[in-house]
């Protein structure tokens, strides 16, 4: 399989891509790890007309503390962010969730910023960083804004990312020592998460449970009201609208969120 | 057509270049505009790891990689391993193939895993390889291939404590 012919660039620093950008507007797609956006070029369900590579902006590439929170740049690939000291001892969800993304191959391309772009609600990193409350760094020639994740996704495969826009950085809480835990079911090696439930300092992100990553709110409230952890996991399907699939129904996926929410409670606990 | 794009690569130590289409995939760089044919493609969707090669020593699928994105970067093919590459040896003494079309693959996804991990444990080698598929071998034997070639006793590596007894 084949992609449509397109043309290249590949800027040589973020304030060039993002020139090009706002001259080509959707005319043109970033290309980061292509893992996502390749597959889907091959089957020719995509065909921009300019494709712009940022996928080795050593601008985009970074994991540093600020603050209170960690800010790792959108080009940062699954694989460092997996093996990373920094996020291993400040932010541990996210290193542990990225390491059960496809494959090691997959991890050697994929990014994060890549990952929360493409806004599939089967993505593992999206509702990690759903859990921990984080924000998405977006910059166009206009400027640039912090948007809360619980505001950047709108729909399958929609964010409110504008199409001149490029997302550059990742902000997550230093969550340290509080308890967290990632719970992804799947049946075959190398597969997507049937449903995924990462928990981190009593929030939890549930993932392929809706048209967008969830906040699994109805168990927070019950764990901030001082319920149980089997109480309060028995309400995690509540307001989620989980899709139907050649691998599971609608109520099993609810099933797996009580049950997968129960366990990453249970391990996040200690 | 879109305009072609030059690309300078180094595969297996020597230098290459020509003028390729962007939409040419790194397999296919390697197979048709270089001639080297030992990557094999076999899903073509990211799937089975036969494309699997080095790219600045990390294993990558190259079916899934333009050509344009690993301009000036160093790429590893079976072909570029020595004779005597102590994973192809592990591989040919404990009957790591059958049909051999994973192979290629397979060798590489398990030089970029050892080079990250040089003593890894079975369970880091099946999980190390899990984006790699054989149709063939039943896996045991591609494992056993890989903790020989860590320097380890592969009867000693997998002994599950568990199924020793009855
Ligand atoms: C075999 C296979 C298995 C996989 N398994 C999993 C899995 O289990 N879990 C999981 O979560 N993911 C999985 N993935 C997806 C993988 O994580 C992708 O790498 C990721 O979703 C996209 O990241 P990328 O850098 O490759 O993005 P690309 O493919 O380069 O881009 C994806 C989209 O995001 C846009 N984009 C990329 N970067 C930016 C940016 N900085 N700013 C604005 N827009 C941007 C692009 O324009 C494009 O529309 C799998 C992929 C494959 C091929
Ligand atoms: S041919 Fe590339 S993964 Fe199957
Ligand atoms: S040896 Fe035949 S597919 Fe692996």
């Amino acid at each position: 399989m084949i992609p449509v012919g397109f043309e290249y660039a590949r800027p040589g620093s973020v304030d060039e891509a993002l020139a090009l950008l706002t001259e080509h507007g959707e005319d043109a797609t970033v290309l980061a790890g292509g893992h996502s956006l390749l597959p889907v070029m091959k089957l020719r369900l995509a065909a921009p007309e300019l494709v712009i590579d940022i996928g080795r902006l050593p601008e985009l590439s970074y994991i540093t503390v600020d603050g209170d929170e960690v800010a790792i740049g959108a080009g940062t690939r699954h694989s460092t962010v997996e093996t990373s000291s920094v996020l291993a001892t400040e932010c541990p969800l996210l290193p542990a969730v990225a390491a059960t993304v496809g494959d090691p191959q997959v991890r050697h391309r994929g990014t994060l910023g890549g990952s929360l772009a493409h806004a599939d609600p089967a993505s593992d990193l999206p509702a990690a960083v759903l859990a921990l409350g984080g924000d998405v760094v977006l910059r166009s020639t206009r400027g640039e804004r912090k948007v809360p994740i619980t505001s950047f996704y709108t729909g399958v495969f929609s964010t409110v990312k504008e199409p001149d826009e490029l997302i550059v950085e990742i902000r997550v809480p230093r969550t340290g020592t509080a308890g967290w835990a990632y719970e992804k079911f799947n049946r075959r090696a190398n597969d997507w998460a049937i449903v995924g439930v990462a928990v981190v300092d009593g929030r939890v992100g549930l993932v392929n449970m809706g048209s967008t990553p969830l906040r699994a709110s109805t168990t927070e409230a019950a764990l901030a009201d001082g319920a149980s952890i089997a109480d309060a996991a028995a309400l995690a399907d509540q307001r989620t609208d989980p899709p139907a699939d050649l691998t599971a129904t609608a109520d099993y996926r609810r099933h797996l969120a009580r049950i997968l929410t129960k366990r990453a409670l249970t391990t996040a606990a200690g | 057509m879109s305009a072609t794009v030059k690309v300078d690569m180094t595969v297996n130590g020597t230098g290459t270049s020509a003028d390729v289409e962007p939409r040419l995939l790194l397999a296919h760089y390697l197979r048709d505009v270089v001639g080297l044919k030992a990557t094999n493609i076999g899903c073509d969707t990211t799937s089975c790891g036969a494309c699997t090669v080095l790219v600045d020593g990390e294993s990558v699928k190259s079916c899934t990689v333009l050509a344009v994105q690993a301009d000036g970067t160093s790429v590893t093919t079976m072909e570029g391993l020595e004779e005597a590459h102590p994973v192809t040896a592990a591989f040919r003494a404990e009957h790591g193939l059958q049909c051999g079309f994973c192979t290629p693959g397979m060798v590489m996804a398990s030089v970029g895993l050892l080079s990250e991990n040089p003593t890894p444990t079975e369970r880091e080698v099946r999980e190390g390889l899990e984006g790699n598929l054989c149709r063939c071998t039943g896996y045991h034997n591609i494992v056993r291939a890989v903790l020989a070639a860590s320097g380890q006793d592969p009867q000693a590596a997998t002994a599950h404590p568990s199924r020793s007894g009855a």
